[in-house]
């Protein structure tokens, strides 16, 4: 076995654990908050690969978390018995619609959450393209504030619409099924499934990244990271591969979007804010930037204890100081290959390596 | 937003021009502090590391001013007249308040470009943001100059907040918005240019307010962030710069 299946394996491990600890003491209602984090997980490595990996900040990445929540909440909430045309029949025939029964006992007819995922999906996939394109030409603070700007956009437009909810947002999303009788809820009884289902959803992201950062496509980006003109005058297609990633770390936010939608049964409006998108890129800063395992760890740990409401009204400050410390000593995040040889460093007192201007 | 927050509370005490001197110097402190603290002994930050250390000062700043103001929304009092009175100016009632926000907006542009033009330490500035290595070969010092423009960055927009908060009102999140708006305000003129910047503003303040003509009011505020995306794609140097200008300047 290589190293890396020993770390998915040792993750994994620890995903029972916890599992187990929590059925030991008693405190099995803490996995609803741990399930919640293993979606915003989900996030956070994509992020981490277009941070760490390509080298490219955004802080717009929940937007596309909250395109993938609402599209899905609103598909599968959305009444389509009162409309008629060719295509809900089509539809309703090719089995896309599903009816069922709202909580006043009243039939509705909505998209099937398969249908509702699929659309989020291709939805964002069309507008990171499309945004990714020009906005990935911008470089340093251009590009923050740009990636800043459209998740402002997302926002706005969640809260300005009136079918989206406006500031209520959408709720009495339905469950999300899937094959195998295994419903995607936050119906206390499946709590257990939903805590494995959730974090085996980001196993699953996480060996897809991990294998992709050690294929041709990692290496190159690496390159694109470390020298982007010297990459492109190797004959790599910078541009291309860092759109690519752009949009696939799109998907990975827009994918989470749509479960913890389904899980926690409504999205609302601040989840399309600035502070959560500033929050994924503290959390992948203090995770070290190029280190998933270390962003998903810190990931696992701050989610947790920001949705248990430790940091009470200080919320989102301690994820403003989290930044502007890793920001200030340590640009290239904190928990990295090299914190070791770092830190004996810092103790001998020779000058690091000159950050580039 | 500090600023504006700041001579609200202070209105309670002194009167209203002596709560805005205060207000403004307390941003001015408040600015130079945050500059010393947290920009000044970085060495040699890349700008993308200043944006981000600055988003989460502002998002600090919001955090305090919250548990210290609350959620409520202020304003301060009309500075002559009331809300409802207005001044006829060739036939057109235009409330006072606003011919106070263009007043002092004219003069703060004009301030500034006497600054830059005329005194020396203005020109030394101009020298830094052309080319830092150079300005301190010839004995500029260029920390305290970046200091010395956080510090004028801040007051001006203490002066701004002061100025504004009786028509659009203060609340402990209005400042993240200003911020946004100032930046594309500040792109859409080209960087270093505020003559440009006065008139960027207008254009983007005349955009926004007929956009209400073909949207909903809500989409409002997408709207100026959507104009500065078009602007970052397709003339990264401002509609008023020069493209040689934005490529001098090092980011």
């Amino acid at each position: 076995m290589e190293r890396k299946h020993f770390a998915i394996a040792g993750f994994a491990g620890l995903i029972v654990a916890i599992q187990l600890a929590t059925r030991l003491t008693g405190t099995e209602y803490f996995l609803t908050q741990l399930t919640m984090t293993a979606y915003y997980s989900l996030v956070i490595v994509g992020l981490c690969m277009l941070i760490g990996y390509a080298g490219q900040i955004s802080l717009g990445h929940a937007g596309f978390f909250a395109i993938g929540g609402y599209v899905s909440a609103f598909l599968t909430t959305f009444d389509l018995k009162s409309h008629h045309g060719a295509f809900i029949s089509l539809m309703e025939r090719s089995g896309a619609l599903v009816s069922r029964q709202d909580i006043y006992g009243g039939t509705l007819l909505t998209v099937h959450p398969w249908i509702a995922c699929a659309a989020a999906i291709l939805l964002t996939v069309a507008v990171a393209y499309l945004v990714g394109g020009p906005v990935l030409k911008l470089k340093g603070h251009y590009l923050a504030m740009a990636t800043l700007g459209i998740g402002i956009i997302v926002y706005r437009i969640v809260l300005g619409t009136e079918f989206l909810g406006a500031s209520d947002g959408i709720s009495e999303v339905p469950g999300f099924p899937l094959p195998g009788g295994l419903v995607i809820t936050g119906d206390s009884s499946s709590r257990i499934s939903n805590y494995y289902l959730a974090w085996g959803v980001v196993i699953l992201g996480m060996v897809l990244l991990l294998n992709l950062i050690r294929s041709r496509v990692g290496r190159a980006l690496a390159a694109v990271h470390g020298a982007e003109d010297a990459a492109g005058a190797m004959g790599i297609p910078t541009a291309r591969y860092k759109l690519h990633t752009f949009v696939l770390s799109a998907v990975f936010a827009s994918l989470a979007g749509v479960l913890l939608t389904h899980f926690n049964g409504g999205i609302g409006p601040s989840e399309a804010g600035v502070m959560k998108s500033v929050r994924y890129v503290a959390i992948v800063a203090i995770g070290g930037m190029a280190n998933l395992w270390g962003a998903l760890s810190m990931s696992l740990v701050l989610n947790y204890l920001s949705l248990r409401g430790y940091f009470g009204t200080y919320d989102d400050a301690v994820f403003g100081v989290i930044l502007i410390l890793i920001m200030m000593f340590a640009p290239d995040g904190l928990l990295r290959r090299h914190l070791l040889s770092d830190l004996k460093r810092l103790v001998s007192r020779t000058p690091a390596g000159e950050e580039a201007p | 937003m500090l600023g504006g927050m700041i001579a609200v509370t202070m209105h309670k005490l002194v009167p209203l021009p002596l709560a805005i001197l205060f207000a403004v110097v307390l941003t001015m402190i408040v600015g130079a502090v945050i500059e010393i603290v947290f920009i000044r002994w970085l060495h040699k930050p890349s700008v993308l590391r200043m944006v981000i250390i600055t988003i989460g000062i502002s998002i600090l700043i919001r955090e305090i001013a919250l548990h210290i103001w609350g959620e409520s929304v202020r304003a301060l009092p009309y500075f002559t007249g009331s809300s409802v009175s207005s001044i006829n100016l060739g036939g057109v009632y235009i409330s006072s308040q606003v011919l106070w926000v263009v007043g002092i907006g004219a003069l703060a542009v004009a301030a500034l470009t006497a600054f830059f033009g005329l005194t020396m330490l203005g020109r030394q500035m101009r020298a830094c943001a052309a080319n830092r290595d150079a300005a301190r070969l010839c004995g500029i010092d260029a920390k305290n100059m970046v200091t010395l423009s956080f510090v004028l960055s801040a007051a001006i927009g203490a002066i701004g907040g002061c100025v504004v908060c009786p028509i659009t009102y203060v609340q402990y999140d209005s400042g993240t918005q200003l911020a946004i708006k100032g930046f594309t305000v500040a792109i859409l003129g080209g960087l270093g240019n505020s003559t440009a910047a006065v008139g960027a503003g207008m254009i983007l303040g005349i955009l926004e307010s007929f956009s209400i003509w073909v949207l909903p009011t809500a989409y409002k505020e997408a709207i100026s962030i959507a104009i500065l995306l078009a602007i970052l794609f397709v003339k990264p140097s401002g509609i008023f710069g020069s493209a040689e200008a934005a490529r001098l300047k090092e980011f």
